[in-house]
Parts: C-alpha cells; sequence; structure tokens
C-alpha cells in the first residue's frame, strides 16, 4: 500500500500541519514504508475478537458533582502569547 | 564520607547517610550539580537545570532530618523526565512546540516525590514528546551514551538513563509507552522499571499514548527503583485509569527468596532477531535465577511477532489525537506568520513539531481516518486483545516472563534515523508489555561488545513486587549493575 | 408551500445539564461568569490534564432516559471526534459515538389538527459543550472564551418523524417540558441551555428513498426553530422546482435577515476519526443504580395530565396547558387542594388571569406575587358567594399588586357581594323605573335588552350584586 503525494496533502489538512513541500518526498517514502509495515496485521484473522481499548478491565470511576477549582486566569494565561480583554485571540473566525 | 564517593552512592546509602548525618542534604546536592555541570556538556542529559530551588530545597531538608521531621526521601537527589509537568519550571517535553511552556501545576508523580521529599535537580532531555527510541528527535539535541557518547542511550527516556549511569543523579523518572524506559535502562547498564498501567497516575504527564503511557523510574538498583516506584504509585483521583489497587511495600517484600518462583522463557524470543552473544547473556542470567530455586518453564506467545505494528497503529493514534491541543493559542510556540485561521494552525503545528512526531501525528490520521478506521485502528486493538490474552495466559503458568530488553547493545547516534521501520523494531521486546498494560523491568545483564545488555521480566498485573524480588536476588549475585562507564567513575 | 413536497426533519436537540460542576472537571458550570474565569486546566486542553467523569450527568441522562421509555446502557462508552476550531480546545469533543448512555425512547406530540402524533428518540449521549468565540471588539482577531467549554451536555436525537415547522416545535416544546420536569436542565433558551440543530430534506411523496438533507446549526428559539424550518424547506422546494440539486451541507440561520445560509467553516469535508477515548474507561451502569433512579423519577407530564383530566375532570387542552410545567402542575394542585371551587374554574383562573400576570410582568411561577393560599382565599370567596368571578379579578390585580388578601381587600374596599333578594328588588325597581323607553322596547320582543338591564344593575352595585339573582329577579319583573 503506498501513500501518495495527494493522500499526504490531504493528512496535511486534517492534522493541520504544515508539511515543507521539500518534506513531502521523504514523508511519502516513509509513510508508505510505515503503512506497509503495519499492514501485516492483515494477515491474522481476528473474526469475533472484541477490540481492546484499555490494558485493564476496569470500569469508569465517577466524580461526585462539585467545584473545586477557583478562578486562576491570571496565573493560567501567563503561558498564552496573545490575550486581550481575558480573552485568547485567535485569527478572525468566519462561520 | 568523602564527596568525592557521593555520585557512585545509590538511593538507599544516600538515605542511610543522611539520617546518619555523615552527609548533608546540602553537601549531596552541591556535589552532584557541580557535577553535571562538569560532564552534561559530553552527555547533554538535562534540558533543565534548577540548581537554586534546588540547594535551597537541600538546606531546608537538613533543617527537617536535624529536627527529625524527615519524610521517607527528605534530601535525596533526584531528577523529572521533561515530561512531567512542574510547576513554575519549564516543562518541553522535547519539544520545539513547548520551548515556552511553564506549567501552572505539578504533575501527581512530581506532587508525590516532593512531598516525600526529593530533590529536583533539573529536568532531562528525551525524544520529541516520547517518540523515538535514541533521543535523537529531541529539539535539545542527542543524548550521548555513558558508556560511550557517540552511541545512543536510546529513547526515549534518553536524558534520565544517561544521567542516572553516568553518575549525574542515582534515579530519575521515565515514562514507557513501548519501552521507553527498559531500552534506555538496558543500553546504558542501569535498572528502569515500567509498572503496571494505572499503577502511577499519569496525570501531569503529557500524553503520547494514553493506553499506553506509564511513568516508572531508572535507578541503579532494585532497591533503589523500589523505594522511588513505592512513593510515586497508588490511586490518583484525576486520572480516571489509575489503579485503586493497595500499593505493597516494595522494599520490604524485596528480600524474599524467589524458590519456587515460576519463570517463562518465550519461544518466539529464540526464534529470530536476538544476536548470539545476547543470548549468550540472557541463558546465563536464567541460569542464575535459576540457583536460586526459580523455576524455568517455555512458554508461547504466538502472537507476540505483531506487537510492533499493533502498537504503532494505536500509539499514532491515540497520539494524533492526544496533540491536537498544540495550536498556539493557550500555550506553546504560536506561529507569526499566517493570513488566516486554517494557516495560523498549520504553520503553528508545522513549526512547532519535528520529523518524527509529524510522521506519527500523520499515521495516527491515516489509521482513523474515513475508510481506514477498521482496517488498521479496530484490526489493530484486535490484535491487541489477542497479544493481551496471550500474555494472560502464560501467566496461567508463570509468575514472570523473563527475556531480553533489547535485540542488541546500544548503536551509534544517527545509524537508523532514516529508516523509521529499523527504529521501531528496536522495541520489539518491551511492547508487548505496554500493550497488555503488564509491568516489566529491565536489570543490566552482562555485555556485549563492551556495551551493557538488559534482562527484561515481565510481570502479572500488579505484580511488580515479583519483578522487584527476582531482579534484587538476581544483582545480590551479580555485579553488572555496579559496573560503570569509565569516563564517569 | 407546494402539497406534493413531503417534509422529513430531524432534530439533535443540546440540553445542558443543570450539574453544579463541568462534566470532565471541577470548574463551576454556572453562566455567565467573565472571560476564561471558569475554565481550568482540564477544560483548555492542558498539557497532561485528564477527564474525570462527572457522576451528576450520567445519573441526569439516565433519568432523561427512563422518562422517554428508553433502554439505558448498562456498559457505555466515550469517544473523541476529532476537528480544529478555535472553540474546542483539545482539537475534539469528547463525545459518544458507540453504546451511547441512552438509546430509544419516544414522545407524543399534538400536531396542528390535534392529531397525536409519536416522534421516535433515536438515541441521547453525553458529551462537552464547547467555548465561544467572540468576533466583535477585537480587529483582526475572534476572542475565545472557554468557560462553557466542558459544560455537559445531553445530545437527544430524533428520527426523521418529525414532518413540518410546528411539529418541530411541538416536539422541541416538550422536550424542553421534560427535561425541566426532570431538573436536568434550565431550559433557559437565551442563555443556550436549550438550543437544537435540525436536518432537512423533503422528498415527492410518492417517493420513498428520503432527499438529501441539510442541517440547520444552532436554533436557540422555538421562534427560530420553526421560521428556520420553513425558510429551508421553502429554499429546497425552490432549488429542486427549478431543476437544482440540494448539497448536503450545514447551514446557518441568520435570524436578522430571517434567512439560512452556508456555513463556510463546515465547508470541507468532515473526517471526524471518532475513536473511543483512551482517557476515560467504559461506564459501567448497574441495574439498581437505574432503579433507584426510576423510582425517584416525578410523575411525568404525559401521565399528570391523563390524571387532571380523570380526577379533575379538566378539558384535555386545559390538562395539557397546565401540566406542560411542573410548576405550574404543583401549583394548580395546591390552589385545589385548598378550595372547595370547581376544578375547572381553578383551571381557568390559573391559564388565564394568572398566567397573563405573571406573562405582563415577565415573572417565573416561583416568584409569583400570589401564593397558592392567597389565591384559593380568593377563589373561596367566589365559592362562597361572597363575591361575583367579575369582582374577583378586581380582587385579583389588588392582590396582585400587594395590597393584601382577599379578605382584606373586599373587605376593604365593601366589595361583598349583594345577595340580599329585597335589597336587589330596590334596585331592578330603580333601573325600570329610570329607563322607560328601553322597557317598553323589551316588553316588545327586543329580548336582548335583558343584558343592559343588567349591566346598569352591576353599574349601581358596582358590581356587587350577585348576578344569578339579578336575572332571576329582572325577568320577574319585566313581565
Amino acid at each position: 500500500m503506498s501513500i501518495n503525494k495527494d493522500e499526504i496533502k490531504y493528512l496535511s489538512l486534517l492534522s493541520r500541519m504544515d508539511i515543507d513541500k521539500n518534506e513531502i518526498k521523504d514523508i511519502e517514502e516513509k509513510l508508505t514504508k510505515i503503512i506497509d509495515f503495519v499492514d501485516q496485521l492483515q494477515t491474522i484473522s481476528t473474526d469475533n475478537i472484541a477490540p481492546m481499548a484499555h490494558p485493564l478491565n476496569q470500569s469508569q470511576r465517577l466524580r461526585i458533582d462539585e467545584v473545586t477549582e477557583t478562578n486562576d486566569r491570571e496565573n493560567i494565561q501567563k503561558n498564552a502569547q496573545q490575550i486581550e480583554k481575558g480573552m485568547y485571540l485567535v485569527p478572525k473566525v468566519i462561520d | 564520607m568523602p564527596n568525592s564517593q557521593i555520585h557512585n552512592m545509590t538511593l538507599v546509602e544516600l538515605k542511610k547517610a543522611l539520617n546518619e548525618k555523615n552527609l548533608s542534604s546540602r553537601e549531596i546536592t552541591e556535589t552532584l550539580l557541580s557535577r553535571i555541570n562538569d560532564f552534561d556538556d559530553s552527555v547533554n542529559s538535562f534540558i533543565t537545570m534548577t540548581s537554586d530551588q534546588a540547594i535551597k530545597e537541600a538546606m531546608e531538608a537538613d533543617k527537617k532530618i536535624a529536627n527529625g521531621d524527615q519524610t521517607n526521601l527528605t534530601g535525596l537527589p533526584f531528577a523529572h523526565k521533561d515530561l512531567f509537568c512542574t510547576k513554575g519550571t519549564l516543562t518541553t517535553c522535547g519539544s520545539k512546540m513547548l520551548h515556552n511552556f511553564i506549567p501552572p501545576y505539578d504533575a501527581t508523580v512530581v506532587k508525590k516525590l516532593k512531598n516525600a521529599g526529593v530533590i529536583m535537580l533539573g529536568k532531562t532531555n528525551m525524544d520529541e514528546f516520547a517518540m523515538g527510541s535514541s533521543n535523537e528527535t529531541s529539539y535539545y539535541g542527542s543524548v550521548g551514551n555513558p558508556w560511550d557518547l557517540k552511541l545512543s542511550p536510546g529513547g526515549s527516556s534518553g536524558g534520565s538513563a544517561a544521567a542516572v549511569a553516568a553518575r549525574l543523579v542515582p534515579a530519575a523518572t521515565g515514562t514507557d509507552t513501548g519501552g521507553s524506559i527498559r531500552q534506555p535502562a538496558a543500553l546504558t547498564g542501569i535498572t528502569g522499571i515500567k509498572p503496571t498501567y494505572g499503577r502511577v497516575s499519569r496525570y501531569g504527564m503529557i500524553a503520547f499514548a494514553s493506553s499506553l503511557d506509564q511513568g516508572g523510574v531508572f535507578a541503579r538498583s532494585c532497591e533503589d527503583a523500589a523505594l522511588i516506584l513505592g512513593e510515586m504509585a497508588g490511586l490518583d483521583e484525576l486520572d480516571s485509569t489509575s489503579s485503586a489497587e493497595k500499593v505493597p511495600n516494595y522494599l520490604e517484600s524485596i528480600n524474599h527468596p524467589i524458590k519456587d518462583l515460576k519463570i517463562g522463557l518465550v519461544k518466539q524470543h529464540f526464534e529470530e532477531g536476538l544476536d548470539e552473544e545476547n543470548k549468550k547473556n540472557l541463558l546465563s542470567a536464567i541460569d542464575t535465577l535459576k540457583s536460586q530455586g526459580a523455576e524455568v518453564i517455555e512458554i508461547d506467545l504466538p502472537n507476540i511477532g505483531l506487537s510492533v505494528p499493533t502498537y504503532y497503529v494505536v500509539a499514532s493514534a491515540e497520539c494524533s489525537s492526544n496533540l491536537s491541543r498544540y495550536d498556539g493559542v493557550r500555550f506553546g510556540h504560536r506561529t507569526e506568520n499566517y493570513e488566516n485561521l486554517e494557516e495560523f494552525y498549520s504553520k503553528t503545528r508545522g513549526e512547532g513539531f519535528g520529523a518524527e512526531v509529524k510522521r506519527r501525528i500523520m499515521t495516527g490520521t491515516y489509521v482513523l481516518s474515513a475508510g481506514y478506521y477498521d482496517a488498521y485502528y479496530l484490526k489493530a486493538q484486535k490484535v491487541r486483545q489477542l497479544i493481551s490474552q496471550d500474555f494472560k495466559n502464560a501467566f496461567e503458568k508463570v509468575d514472570v516472563i523473563a527475556g531480553p530488553t533489547t535485540p542488541s547493545p546500544a548503536f551509534e547516534l544517527g545509524a537508523k534515523m532514516d529508516d523509521p521501520i529499523e527504529m521501531y523494531l528496536n522495541d520489539i521486546f518491551t511492547i508487548g508489555a505496554n500493550l497488555g498494560g503488564f509491568p516489566a523491568i529491565s536489570v543490566p545483564c552482562g555485555f556485549v561488545n563492551d556495551l551493557p545488555v538488559g534482562l527484561q521480566l515481565v510481570g502479572k498485573h500488579f505484580g511488580e513486587e515479583s519483578l522487584f524480588q527476582c531482579g534484587h536476588q538476581f544483582q545480590q549475585l551479580t555485579d553488572w549493575h555496579k559496573q560503570t562507564p569509565e569516563q564517569f567513575k | 408551500m407546494s402539497s406534493q413536497w413531503e417534509v422529513v426533519i430531524g432534530l439533535e436537540i443540546h440540553a445542558q445539564l443543570a450539574a453544579k460542576s463541568k462534566i470532565f472537571s471541577g470548574a463551576s458550570s454556572s453562566y455567565g461568569g467573565e472571560p476564561n474565569t471558569q475554565a481550568c486546566l482540564v477544560d483548555l486542553g492542558y498539557p497532561g490534564t485528564l477527564p474525570v467523569l462527572n457522576q451528576k450527568a450520567i445519573e441526569m441522562a439516565i433519568r432523561f432516559g427512563l422518562a422517554v421509555g428508553a433502554e439505558i446502557s448498562t456498559r457505555s462508552i466515550f469517544a473523541r471526534k476529532n476537528y480544529f476550531y478555535p472553540d474546542l480546545p483539545k482539537g475534539y469533543q469528547i463525545s459518544q459515538l458507540d453504546l451511547p448512555i441512552v438509546v430509544g425512547g419516544q414522545m407524543s406530540i399534538l400536531n396542528n389538527d390535534g392529531e397525536e402524533r409519536i416522534i421516535g428518540i433515536t438515541r441521547a449521549h453525553l458529551e462537552e459543550d464547547a467555548g465561544k468565540s467572540i468576533h466583535e471588539g477585537f480587529d483582526d482577531s475572534s476572542g475565545i472564551d472557554l468557560n462553557r467549554a466542558g459544560t455537559p451536555l445531553l445530545e437527544i436525537v430524533s428520527e426523521p418523524d418529525i414532518s413540518s415547522a410546528s411539529e418541530a416545535v411541538a416536539y422541541m416544546k416538550k422536550i424542553h417540558s421534560i427535561v425541566r420536569y426532570l431538573g436536568i436542565c434550565d431550559g433557559n433558551m437565551q442563555e443556550g441551555s436549550f438550543r437544537c440543530d435540525a436536518n432537512v430534506s423533503i422528498k415527492p411523496f410518492s417517493q420513498d428513498k428520503l432527499g438529501t438533507r441539510t442541517e440547520l446549526k444552532n436554533l436557540n428559539s422555538f421562534k427560530f426553530v420553526e421560521k428556520a424550518i420553513q425558510h429551508e424547506v421553502m429554499r429546497q422546494i425552490e432549488v429542486i422546482e427549478d431543476g437544482g440539486e440540494i448539497i448536503q451541507e450545514t447551514r446557518l440561520y441568520d435570524s436578522d435577515l430571517d434567512e439560512t445560509r452556508p456555513m463556510r467553516s463546515k465547508e470541507e469535508a468532515n473526517d471526524y476519526r471518532y475513536f473511543p477515548d483512551p482517557d476515560l474507561l467504559p461506564v459501567i451502569i448497574d441495574k439498581d443504580f437505574i432503579n433507584e433512579i426510576k423510582d425517584s423519577l416525578p410523575e411525568l407530564p404525559s401521565i399528570k395530565k391523563e390524571r387532571f383530566i380523570e380526577s379533575y375532570k379538566l378539558k384535555s387542552t386545559d390538562a395539557e396547558v397546565l401540566t406542560t410545567s411542573k410548576q405550574l402542575a404543583d401549583f394548580y394542585e395546591e390552589v385545589k387542594k385548598l378550595t372547595e371551587i370547581d376544578a375547572q374554574i381553578v383551571a381557568n383562573w390559573l391559564i388565564g388571569d394568572y398566567t397573563a400576570a405573571l406573562n405582563k410582568d415577565d415573572l417565573d411561577i416561583v416568584d409569583s406575587k400570589i401564593s397558592a393560599s392567597d389565591l384559593a382565599g380568593l377563589l373561596n370567596k367566589i365559592a362562597d358567594q361572597t363575591i361575583s368571578g367579575k369582582i374577583a379579578k378586581e380582587v385579583f390585580d389588588a392582590m396582585w399588586k400587594g395590597e393584601g388578601s382577599a379578605e382584606v381587600i373586599i373587605e376593604k374596599k365593601g366589595l361583598v357581594q349583594i345577595t340580599d333578594d329585597s335589597e336587589i328588588e330596590n334596585i331592578v325597581n330603580q333601573v325600570i323605573e329610570n329607563n322607560p323607553s328601553q322597557v317598553k322596547d323589551y316588553l316588545e320582543g327586543k329580548s336582548q335588552l335583558l343584558g343592559y338591564f343588567v349591566g346598569q344593575i352591576m353599574k349601581e352595585t358596582k358590581g356587587k350584586a350577585n348576578p344569578q339573582k339579578v336575572n332571576e329577579i329582572l325577568k320577574k319583573k319585566l313581565i
């Protein structure tokens, strides 16, 4: 199974990750190798096998409905580079 | 006690010296800080040093000890992999994406160890977002293997492993998603344990692949590792996948004899990929365990050959989603070079992530995308079930599964960077434990071409005690773990 | 609307659950805080943080499921829906795809013709709400407020059983009523606590295959639901009748322009890459827990309505109105308990004057200015003939203004009804005397003039005369 340039572009779009033109060929080659490699999985039958999402057979623990957090905006927003009126700035969103 | 010996002391020895007031925490801390200062230019095992804070805390620790107020680990030097969030201290995860990230909180592991009294000397180097097996994907440069600085210490927790091996710090945290503690431990000649999934809280551990990631520890002996793990482990209300299983006293049970313990040898490990020297070391290690009365049984893990491809599908899928939060808005790298929202995202992420991380994100995106989900992701989850079941079947017969940690000793930096598959296959023996969530430890068991290799022991869920017991008995009878790289004696 | 087109609508209702904290964090989920003051590290998707599920959200989802006759999944899982959007901090929304907590169920509604229609509920699942993007007030940027991020949502997905805009509104109102009955959602549509998306398509009646649907986003009032669907249906008919084709797309309703338009941000193909969230384990719900919740459910509107018809002999439409809100229904029963007057009269009062007064002052029933016992006090004065129904309205207004109880007001204003025959007779005689020409006309056959005399008598007595007696005596005298 090979991955072509268009698929690379689609993956780059879906994952919102700019790929430099010079990188495309390398990524194409390596991704093809990786997918070829994982294609080994197709060699084994998994009929009637339940998929496993978690290593332990446990169930979800639930939290009691309580407010435990207090406002720490000022401190938290020190990691953000653009803040205005307490809000995080992004390039204009068009719905 | 001469300060010139401090770096060679284990945690247990340092603890004794502190309590007997033969050494002060300040002496220990300053000695190691100056040693890091002298040696780490060549090793590059630390990304950030927290020297001032460390000395301050060491002085406080000395006061506590003087007053008899010490806790279990008061005054002991330590380092954290730069993937654990540390309040007020830069936490990069080895990535440009987080080159400026200062967490406003401590990871649960960091908090627990801090409460137990450790002094953090700094944050250690690692593969970017823990993706790599050689520590070469770090934005902060590769790490040298103390046994030969031209070689890789392994990864992803290469910085912690190298720092402990170079006697810069007696113990450090690591995280292990597919072997990232055990493989570097083996390649640098130290002890490293990845506990059962859920044994240690993942809260504050920057996620790579959530269903596989588990925090653990590097040390120079099983005893030290047991001392630390006892403080790290336990239920955390902030991590719903952490286990409520009681944390035993590992240090106490470590001395129990291994007579009648059943050790499994995996048939498949001997069929391919294991070099002769390595095999010899392994068999001699098994003989040592046998000499203590352990029973050795051959076991079968029929699907273990598929563990690496299974892992690359599952881990990539989870990472592609886990790393979506890095968008330049609330923390981390933010591009200055954009026209609109789409470009803002893709430039921020394109600039912030390195090549290996990008490949994994794209692989993960691919295996989850419409039309491929069943063939790859779902398939991998089913094979994961089969592999995990193989282990469970084996554990019906044995207490511990023994084998090599890696196929071969440390390789040269740069040697495998062009071939992702070859790099991935480094983890061929370690990944199974992550897929099934089983605890596993690597202990030094000899040398191949003058380079250390490790014996891996995999245990039942929450069977860390057996691993420590086995490892400790082995270390009582061998001195592989006491070997020190010439340059760092 | 051309009658050859059958309209097919499915609604996805988003109800914010009335939990104190977020679905996966301990931050407050209350509305209206300063931007980002209620967004904690988990809500912000900070590296290393993990979600922990709020028990209340599970409990509330189960309450809803039981109330609509659905099946509760004893094993339920959370999945990640992956996409990039500024109001979605983690780059994925934690939601449910396979194994949602509530499966199936149904809701009966009355359509415009008063006929009962059953609308199937496909599923209801739990998920986290997103934050908000603010577009105004920033130059080339949008501001992101993540207070709402992580607020627990129950998404209630209907079958495509709805066949008109008005049915869609009726269904939505019914769900709105249920969630408030259950106390799981405050239903405040202005604050976005209750909103919906509509999937709309049309097809010729003769055709089985469904037409291509469009999704209308974020309809946050009953009026907008109705208008947006009406417009979308018209638009689709026009497109098809002009020989065009409907494109499957997401459209936004613009209430200012009263039109729908495609959403730019949703143009690209949706490939959400759902997969089970590895940070959350399967939720296992044991049967005992479900039964416990079942036992604690309040009487639901449909059952209550039947009981009201049965035990109070109310008109079906009145029973329907009274049971729309639990508070109103409870209020009704409380008043009813305290008065001997006919149950239908109590209903008339509540649906009429009382509701009108609440609406006029824009008040909720819990903030009502007249308590149930005060209202019962007033109605008792009608029952024992102290005052007439008409005078009662005057007393009611005074009570609403806070002038005191019915007793006090009647006393103070001297509004006690005149029931004494001789007193009424005197007034009747006087009125007959003063209106000779009307009396003549009446006796010549203009029987509708009786009302005129009644009016005159009421004017004389300031409305205090007992109307039945006035009628009786007038008729006797005017022979």
